[in-house]
């Protein structure tokens, strides 16, 4: 029988057992210690994802190394601690290439759900695009480097039946991957496998037939935080006097595909009201193809794949108070970035030189004085201008957006439901 | 089972040493080589491979007969590496990261080779070659190809000692009697030698440093038979080369530490890891080893202690900065590859294959074989009172005299600058690119525990060289030698790298320098180990330090544009395709 202690957890008393693991504690007690890598069963723990940092005593470090001993005080949540450990999120996915919206896992994505709990609405960092192989040699499996965060649980949890490793890192700093055994893989079993595809927190580990058995909607993480008090993901409240303020808003798609514009129409009969709050200038909705006046906020769809988005994008700067990324291409690129990780001139000489429906020598790549210059790469809009709010989702949905709009413009105090902030 | 187990990892400890073979065999790792060792160690083939590509001197794709690796650091940037670079190219017709088309030379870049003081180097099939330039290069290259071999036509290393304290101050570099040390042994049980160590206030050299005496003791104290020595010879922080020297000057003095500590501890098995780029000294290293076995200083009964049995072996390593961490070292001398471990123990409750081990560098191990040898009084008279004792500094970069000085602890940075006759210094790198830096408004502090601690390293930057140049090349230093187990360290330091990117083409906000002190900050909170914890370190401290300076890269405009995005720069590559 262990030993009875008691350890503070900002400053809640907790009584437990000496040596458990600091996460399971928490999370028994109903405090939600963010976590990747961590596995209940695996001791020593891997420590490689480093998203459960905690004052552990005072020093910052990872939750999950953390075996509770007497008096242990433990800070959670403080502005720092939380600063970092989104940090650390959205540093994964900055360093993979994560398409949420064309993710066979997502839903059921620990990263992505960590994102959701913590309300990552966009990353700090740059996207570093790497280049990044999807492997289709195994047998029952495809692996997708692009969506690998090295949290090492495979590694170490799936063996063979004769305990030889299927998989092992690779190479080392930036470069490293995960790597796989083919001879190894060959011999596990569907379960085996499919068991190896639960454990990867993200879509890295697929298993060919399997990946779509559980529909969108009803997974995992779609809909439940697992916090208390998750509802209110960020809220503004401000001093509102009596009868609000006509405001004026511009909309623009850039290289998106006008879903975002789609999905703003989807609040239905909530349009009629807004309307009465509120004048569409330069926008597609009401095809003002030219800015005659300041805006008081701008709803940017799509980031910038050509030279007329970019001069698109700085007129919406200098023309609207308050500028939004609405989406996931305006906040990082989405979709059309998956180009960024090929040099454009590979992208554009498999399009029309090289592609199996060209014929040779009959085809030339578009190019003339009048189209809009195609950039080296996609940019998100806030490395070309500076962009005052994000609001993610491929699309985001109606609420979200209108909810985010109205606490802009009027200072309501609004909350976004976990069901409402998604990337896909 | 369990002895299946225990055989196995006994085995695995040799894979680093079976892939070296096959590496000199071929020039490179073949794919039978891997199928044997992983048959031989009964793991699969994808284990094998990933400690064979977590080092740089191990290659899977053919190579070259002649394998160059030349230095990257910062200080052989500073001392002509670019056109040095250029030559090697121009000469064998390969270019770096590849193999000419005879197979004849395989070119690599490679992080500090331990040969600051006389860069530009690099490694010829291991063998040193110091001072290049283009004219050099083009008559080595020759020479090469005429048939001679590198081991012949190398460069003698010298070991640059400029200076050292009065005579009755110095500690490593007086006149050195083999087995003075060990023979003093006789007449101490081990309880005295740790009481010795710990008076003499002796602290681990490699730039932490704990107390020895007190790892020393906790060694002891372990219940376990079976007990390590482990000596740390993977100096790999860029600009030190003073275990190097010691090695090459004094090697009987490091193995007598290990024997010190062997006695202090009940241990009797030793290892020395002994980085590849000082492969040049193994030879040297083993033939003192043997000697001293003749002379009973190893082996059984020892000095004629009864039942004081000790031996040595040396492990090389393969290429990897991170296995200078001591638990990265030990999981490399394991035979895996070298990720630091998590820190739910100390080595010296479970170290090398996890029963106690004393990890200490080359340099602890010749302080506390002085120690003993000269006693902790002599000690306690050296230094600064709250810092006894010498430390050895590696001095490069912009200076007449670069080379090792023995200097005493709490010996001033003017001190020091006037010793080796530095050149307009203007920034200063203590302890490499983990460690930190100084302007000269700081010229006035002493390097000690307390004010500034250092490991070895002491580069030397003058008024003409461009900081963003120096924070660029540990940052990629530090992007290539992050063992990418932990987020914050393996993404971490690819961001810092791109925005110091920005910085550099001038696109930079006073913003994005917050944003570096943030990062920095986040990495040193979260990183699982030193490299990544300290990576920005310096970056941050040149911030602060250096306000001017990165004032002028900022661009003052504030209306929301970013304006220097170079739109032309941008579709140029498009451009291409305007028939």
């Amino acid at each position: 029988m262990a030993k009875k202690i008691q350890i503070s957890i900002d400053n809640k008393k907790i009584e437990t057992e000496e040596g458990r693991n600091l996460v399971t504690v928490a999370k028994e007690h109903g405090i939600f210690i963010p976590s990747l890598c961590y596995y209940e069963h695996l001791d020593p723990p891997l420590g490689t994802c480093r998203v459960c940092t905690c004052n552990i005593n005072g020093r910052p470090g990872p939750a999950c190394m953390t075996k509770v001993t007497d008096g242990l005080e433990v800070e959670v949540h403080n502005k720092e601690l939380k600063n970092t450990r989104q940090a650390i999120v959205e540093m994964m996915f900055s360093e993979g290439n994560h398409f949420c919206p064309a993710c066979e896992k997502s839903g059921d994505c620990d990263l992505q759900h960590m994102g959701y709990e913590m309300g990552v609405s966009h990353s700090r960092f740059p996207h570093l695009f790497k280049d990044r192989l999807i492997d289709f040699n195994p047998k029952r499996m495809v692996i997708e480097h692009n969506r690998c965060v090295k949290c090492k649980r495979c590694v170490e949890e799936v063996l063979t039946d004769d305990q030889k490793s299927v998989f092992s890192f690779k190479n080392r700093g930036n470069e490293t991957v995960v790597g796989i055994d083919y001879e190894q893989e060959a011999k596990l079993s569907e379960e085996q496998a499919l068991n190896a595809m639960h454990i990867c927190p993200t879509g890295a580990i697929l298993v060919r037939g399997k990946a779509f058995a559980l529909p969108f909607g009803d997974r995992r993480f779609d809909m439940h935080s697992v916090q208390k008090e998750q509802a209110q993901i960020f809220k503004k409240p401000e001093e509102s006097n009596g009868k609000p303020e006509r405001k004026t808003i511009a909309t623009i798609s850039l290289a998106g595909c006008f879903g975002c514009h789609m999905s703003m129409l989807d609040i239905d009969l909530g349009l009629l009201d807004l309307i009465e709050l509120a004048d569409f200038h330069k926008s597609p909705i009401t095809d003002i193809k030219e800015f005659s006046k300041q805006c008081d906020i701008g709803l940017i769809e799509g980031g910038c794949c050509n030279s007329e988005n970019i001069e698109v994008l700085r007129e919406f700067r200098k023309k609207c108070d308050i500028l939004v990324s609405v989406g996931e291409c305006a906040i990082w690129g989405g979709l059309p970035a998956m180009r960024n990780t090929i040099p454009l001139g590979e992208c554009l000489e498999e399009a029309y030189l090289n592609g199996i429906t060209s014929e040779q020598g009959e085809y030339i790549v578009p190019y003339d004085e009048n189209l809009p210059k195609i950039l080296d790469k996609v940019y998100a809009c806030h490395e070309i201008v500076k962009i005052d709010y994000h609001i993610p989702g491929c699309p985001p949905t109606a609420t979200h957006i209108w909810k985010a709009v109205k606490n802009l413009l009027w200072g309501d105090q609004y909350s976004i439901l976990y069901s409402e902030f998604k990337y896909d | 089972m369990k002895n299946k187990d225990s055989l196995n990892t006994q085995n695995r400890s040799s894979l680093l040493s079976r892939l070296w073979e096959f590496q000199e065999n071929h020039g490179y790792i073949r794919d039978e080589n891997v199928k044997t060792c992983a048959s031989e160690l009964n793991i699969s083939e994808v284990e094998v491979e990933g400690v064979i590509s977590f080092y740089h001197f191990f290659h899977r794709e053919p190579t070259g007969q002649f394998i160059i690796y030349l230095n990257n650091s910062i200080i052989a940037e500073t001392k002509g590496f670019q056109r040095v670079k250029e030559a090697f190219e121009r000469e064998t017709g390969a270019l770096f990261g590849g193999v000419d088309p005879s197979h004849q030379f395989a070119l690599f870049e490679t992080s500090c080779i331990g040969l600051s003081d006389q860069e530009p180097a690099c490694l010829i099939n291991f063998h040193p070659f110091t001072n290049l330039n283009t004219l050099k290069v083009k008559n080595i290259i020759a020479q090469l190809k005429r048939g001679a071999s590198p081991a012949d036509i190398c460069d003698p290393v010298p070991d640059h000692i400029r200076s050292t304290p009065t005579e009755d101050k110095t500690i490593f570099l007086r006149n050195y009697q083999p087995g003075a040390a060990v023979m003093k042994l006789r007449d101490l049980s081990p309880q005295e030698v740790i009481e010795e160590v710990k008076k003499s206030k002796l602290s681990g050299m490699g730039g932490a440093m704990f107390p020895t005496g007190l790892k020393w003791e906790a060694c002891q104290n372990q219940p376990e038979d079976t007990k390590y020595i482990a000596c740390n010879a993977d100096e790999g922080e860029p600009g030190t080369f003073k275990d190097r020297v010691l090695m090459n000057a004094l090697p009987g003095l490091m193995l007598e530490g290990m024997i010190i500590a062997a006695y202090a501890v009940g241990s009797t098995k030793g290892i020395i890891y002994l980085r590849a780029e000082y492969k040049w000294l193994l030879e040297k290293l083993e033939q003192t080893i043997d000697h001293f076995y003749k002379m009973n200083l190893l082996g059984k009964n020892i000095a004629g202690i009864e039942a004081f049995n000790f031996d040595i072996q040396i492990q090389l390593g393969a290429g990897a900065y991170v296995c200078g961490e001591e638990t990265a070292m030990l999981n490399s001398m394991e035979g895996k590859r070298g990720e630091p471990r998590t820190k739910q123990f100390f080595p010296t409750e479970k170290g090398y294959l996890n029963q106690p081990t004393v990890v200490n560098n080359v340099e602890t191990f010749c302080a506390a074989a002085r120690v003993i040898e000269l006693g902790a009084d002599y000690i306690l008279q050296t230094g600064h009172p709250d810092c006894p004792g010498t430390k050895l500094l590696s001095i490069s970069g912009d200076c007449r005299r670069p080379g090792i000085y023995e200097i005493e602890w709490g010996t001033t940075v003017a001190d020091i600058l006037d010793l080796c006759q530095a050149d307009h210094p203007h920034f200063i790198q203590i302890s490499g690119p983990s460690g930190q830096c100084i302007s000269m408004k700081e010229k006035d502090r002493k390097i000690m525990k307390g004010d500034l601690p250092c490991g070895g390293s002491f580069m030397i930057f003058n008024d003409t060289r461009e900081i963003l140049n120096i924070m660029n090349n540990f940052a990629e230093f530090f992007k290539h030698e992050s063992c990418g187990v932990c987020t914050p360290c393996r993404a971490g330091n690819f961001i810092i790298q791109r925005k110091l990117e920005k910085v550099a083409l001038k696109l930079a906000y006073a913003s994005d320098f917050d944003d570096i002190r943030e990062w920095g900050n986040i990495m040193k909170m979260t990183s699982r180990c030193g490299l990544g914890k300290t990576a920005t370190n310096s970056l941050v401290m040149a911030l602060d330090k250096f306000p001017e300076y990165f004032e002028s890269k900022v661009d003052h405009h504030k209306e929301g544009l970013n304006k220097e995005f170079d739109l032309e720069r941008s579709v140029e590559e498009y451009d291409r395709f305007k028939s």
